[in-house]
C-alpha cells in the first residue's frame, strides 16, 4: 500500500501549478465533434464497410438456411429457435473447454449493436451471444444483425452499451499487417466472418 | 529475449550505423510510406477529425490535471467490479508484483499481448530470471522475440524486417520455442501468418495466465480497453484463468462516453483503418476470471511535473509521428535506444529516464523540427515545442562544453568593434590557408559542412574605403 501513497503524493506535488480550487469540469473540453451525421442508407453503408474488410454478407436470407450444412455450430444461450431448424448444434452447457471449442466448425450468434460507418459488430454477452470465448476459438463466425441494431457512428453505439458488461468489437475477420504492412485476413481469431442482416 | 537497450550509444552514432544499412532503409521507407498514405485516407474520410482531435487533447488534459482524483476513482471502480489493484512506483516494483502474482498461480508460462508498458519495464527478462517464460503472441512481437531482436516501432515492432528475413527467423527459431515452422514454409505473408497461428494455437488453448497492457482505462467505470488486429489479444484476455494488466497511470480517460473520441482517433491514426479488427473492453473480474490491475508510475510523475513536457503524457501510442518523421524513416527505431522510438520517443524517453546518459541527452536533437509529427498527432502534442524545451534543459545542465566555450569567445569578439575588425582582417589575410576540415573534436562540425571561405575584405572595411574615395 506504501507505493499507492507514494504515487499519489508524487502526482499531487507534480501538479503544484494546478489551482487547488480547480475541478475536472473546469478544464474545458470542446465537444464540437459530431454525434451523428447525414449520409447514405445505414444498411448500404454497413454492407459496404463489411465487404471492405472481406467479410461475407447476406441480406434477408433466413438464418437457418445459412447455418445448415456448415458442420457443428456453437449456439449460445438465448438463440431464437427459428435460426436452428436443421442445424447441427453444440451447446455450452456444461461449459466447453477451449480445446473442445476448437474442434467445432463454427459459431452462430446475434449481436448487441453494429456501427455502419466503421463496419463494426459489437457483442456484449447478452442473449444469443454468450461468453467471449465462444466467438473467438471456432474458426468460422456467423453473426446475425437486425436492422434496428445498426447505428451510424461510434458515439451512437457507445450510448447504447452498458459498460459493466464485457464487450468485443469485431470489424472484419482476424487480420494482421505486421509483415511489410500487407493486410492479411486470418490469424488467431475466426478466419471467416459471415454477417446475416435481417 | 536477451537483447536490451541498456548501454546504447548516442543517437547520432547509432543512427549513422543504421543509415549505412541499405536493406533497413528500404524496408523502412516502404513501410512508413504505405502506412502514412493509409492513415491520410482514413483521416480525410472523417469529417470532424479536427474537432475530435481537440476533444481528445482536452480530455487527456483534464485527466492529467486531476490525475490523483481519477486514479482513486479508477481503483475504486475496478475493486467494486471484483478486480485487484496494485501500485508500482517503478519498473522493479512492477516486475516484483507481476512475478508474485504469477508465482501464486503455480504456473511457469504466461502468454502476453503486445504491451509497451511491459516492454518498458523489461518484464519478460525479469520473469525469465525467475524461471518463468513469457510468450509474446502478437505476430510482430513474435518475430522480435524469436529473432532475439529489439522492437523498432510502436505499432509494428518488426517493421525493420522483410518477409524473407521473417521466414528465415521462423525456420531457425520456432522449434526451440514450441511447434516448429512447417518444413515447406515460403515467404508469402499468408504462409507466415499461418505458421504463427499454428505455432501459438496450443499455447493459447492451454494458457492459465495472461499478461496485457491497456490502451485506455475508464476512471468512471473501471473498464479497460485493448485494441488489436489478430485475435491474439482476445485469446490472452479471455481464455486464461488469471489476467494481469500493467497500465501506465497516464492511460486514463474520464468517462465511458469519452471513449467515443478515442475509439475514433486511435484506429484511424494508428493503422489507418476505420476500425481495428478486434477491441476488448472489460470491467473488473469478468466471466469468472481473476483480474489484477498494476498501475505503473516509472517516471510518469516526473514528466507530469514539467508543465511543458507534461503534454507527452497525452500520447495514445498510435505511432503516426514515427511514420511521418524524416529522421525516423532514415535512422530506424533502434537508434533511439528505447521502446519508444521516433519523435514521441525523443521527448518521452529522456523525460521518463532523465538526462543520465549520452544517449538521453542526444535524443532531443534527433529531429529537424519540421513539425510533421505535431500535424499528425491525434491528441495534438506539440512535439517540436517539447524538443526545444528539452534542448534548453540539456544546454543548461552543463552539456556541450566546447560549444559553450566557442560561443563565449564569439560573444567577446562580436561585442567589440575593434576586436571584430581585427579578426576579420586577419581571417581575410590568411584566407588561402583556410582548411576544408577542422582538426580534433571540431571535425564533428565539418563532417557535414564546408567552412565558408572568409571574404578578402569585410563589409565595414569596404564601406570605410568607399567613404575615403
Amino acid at each position: 500500500m506504501a507505493s499507492r501513497e507514494t504515487i499519489l503524493a508524487r502526482v499531487r506535488s507534480a501538479l503544484a501549478d494546478v489551482p487547488s480550487t480547480e475541478t475536472p469540469d473546469d478544464v474545458p473540453v470542446p465537444r464540437d465533434y459530431q454525434h451523428t451525421r447525414p449520409g447514405p442508407d445505414l444498411v448500404e453503408l454497413f454492407v459496404d464497410r463489411l465487404m471492405d474488410y472481406r467479410a461475407v454478407v447476406h441480406l434477408d436470407t433466413p438464418v437457418a438456411e445459412l447455418a445448415r450444412g456448415r458442420g457443428r455450430l456453437m449456439v449460445p444461450p438465448g438463440t431464437p429457435g427459428e435460426w436452428l431448424s436443421g442445424v447441427d448444434v453444440a451447446r455450452d452447457d456444461p461449459p466447453l473447454t477451449a480445446t473442445e471449442l476448437d474442434h467445432l466448425d463454427g459459431v452462430l450468434t446475434g449481436c448487441a449493436v453494429a456501427i455502419a460507418e466503421t463496419g463494426t459488430i459489437i457483442l456484449d454477452g447478452g442473449p444469443a451471444q454468450g461468453r467471449r470465448a465462444l466467438t473467438l476459438v471456432p474458426d468460422h463466425h456467423l453473426c446475425v444483425v437486425h436492422r434496428e441494431q445498426i447505428v451510424r457512428t461510434v458515439p451512437e453505439a457507445l450510448q447504447r452499451l452498458d459498460p459493466t458488461r464485457p464487450h468485443t468489437w469485431i470489424s472484419g475477420p482476424s487480420a494482421t499487417s505486421d509483415i511489410e504492412l500487407d493486410r492479411i485476413e486470418g490469424v488467431h481469431g475466426p478466419r471467416t466472418l459471415e454477417v446475416a442482416i435481417l | 529475449m536477451s537483447s536490451t537497450f541498456v548501454g546504447m550509444p548516442s543517437f547520432p552514432k547509432a543512427a549513422s550505423r543504421a543509415v549505412g544499412n541499405a536493406q533497413l532503409r528500404h524496408n523502412l521507407h516502404k513501410a512508413t510510406h504505405t502506412i502514412r498514405d493509409k492513415r491520410a485516407a482514413a483521416v480525410a474520410e472523417q469529417p470532424d477529425w479536427d474537432d475530435l482531435r481537440a476533444a481528445g487533447a482536452a480530455l487527456k488534459n483534464r485527466v492529467l490535471r486531476h490525475l490523483d482524483l481519477y486514479l482513486e476513482q479508477l481503483e475504486e471502480a475496478v475493486q467494486r467490479a471484483g478486480g485487484h489493484v496494485h501500485w508500482a512506483a517503478d519498473a522493479a516494483e512492477a516486475n516484483r508484483i507481476v512475478l508474485s502474482l504469477v508465482r501464486a498461480t503455480g504456473e511457469t508460462e504466461v502468454v502476453k499481448v503486445k504491451s509497451m508498458a511491459t516492454q518498458e519495464i523489461g518484464l519478460n527478462e525479469a520473469l525469465a530470471e525467475e524461471g518463468i517464460t513469457a510468450y509474446e503472441t502478437d505476430l510482430a512481437e513474435l518475430i522480435v522475440q524469436l529473432g532475439d531482436d529489439l522492437p523498432s516501432h510502436i505499432l509494428v515492432p518488426a517493421i525493420h524486417r522483410n518477409r524473407a528475413e521473417i521466414r528465415e527467423i521462423f525456420q531457425r527459431a520456432m522449434a526451440s520455442w514450441g511447434r516448429p515452422a512447417p518444413a515447406d514454409l515460403t515467404d508469402d505473408p499468408r504462409a507466415l501468418a499461418e505458421a504463427a497461428r499454428l505455432h501459438l494455437r496450443e499455447r493459447f488453448l492451454s494458457a492459465k495466465v495472461g499478461i496485457s497492457g491497456a490502451n485506455f482505462a475508464v476512471a468512471e467505470t473501471g473498464t479497460l480497453v485493448v485494441l488489436e488486429s489478430e485475435g491474439n489479444g482476445r485469446m490472452c484476455l479471455t481464455l486464461p484463468e488469471t489476467l494481469i494488466s500493467v497500465v501506465g497511470i497516464e492511460k486514463l480517460v474520464p468517462t465511458w462516453q469519452d471513449l467515443e473520441v478515442f475509439m475514433q482517433l486511435l484506429p484511424r491514426s494508428s493503422t489507418g483503418e476505420r476500425m481495428n479488427p478486434y477491441t476488448s473492453m472489460w470491467t473488473g473480474a469478468t466471466e469468472g476470471q481473476e483480474f489484477h490491475l498494476v498501475l505503473l508510475d516509472n517516471g510518469r510523475t516526473k514528466v507530469l511535473a514539467d508543465t511543458v513536457g507534461r503534454q507527452a503524457l497525452r500520447c495514445i501510442r498510435c505511432s503516426a509521428c514515427l511514420n511521418v518523421c524524416p529522421v525516423y524513416e532514415r535512422a530506424g527505431g533502434h537508434a533511439y535506444g528505447s521502446v519508444y522510438p521516433g519523435p514521441i520517443g525523443a521527448i518521452l524517453t529522456p523525460q521518463l529516464r532523465g538526462f543520465g546518459s549520452e544517449l538521453d541527452e542526444s535524443l532531443p536533437y534527433a529531429s529537424t523540427l519540421c513539425g510533421a509529427c505535431y500535424d499528425v498527432c491525434p491528441v495534438a502534442i506539440n512535439i517540436p515545442e517539447v524538443l526545444l524545451d528539452l534542448r534548453a534543459k540539456v544546454a543548461a545542465s552543463g552539456a556541450h562544453k566546447g560549444e559553450k566555450l566557442a560561443m563565449a569567445a564569439a560573444r567577446r569578439v562580436l561585442s567589440s568593434p575593434g576586436l571584430l575588425g581585427a579578426s576579420q582582417r586577419t581571417a581575410g589575410r590568411f584566407r588561402k590557408l583556410t582548411p576544408r576540415r577542422l582538426p580534433g573534436p571540431l571535425s564533428a562540425w565539418t563532417d557535414t559542412r564546408d567552412i565558408p571561405a572568409p571574404p578578402p575584405q569585410s563589409f565595414r572595411d569596404w564601406w570605410a574605403s568607399r567613404e575615403e574615395k
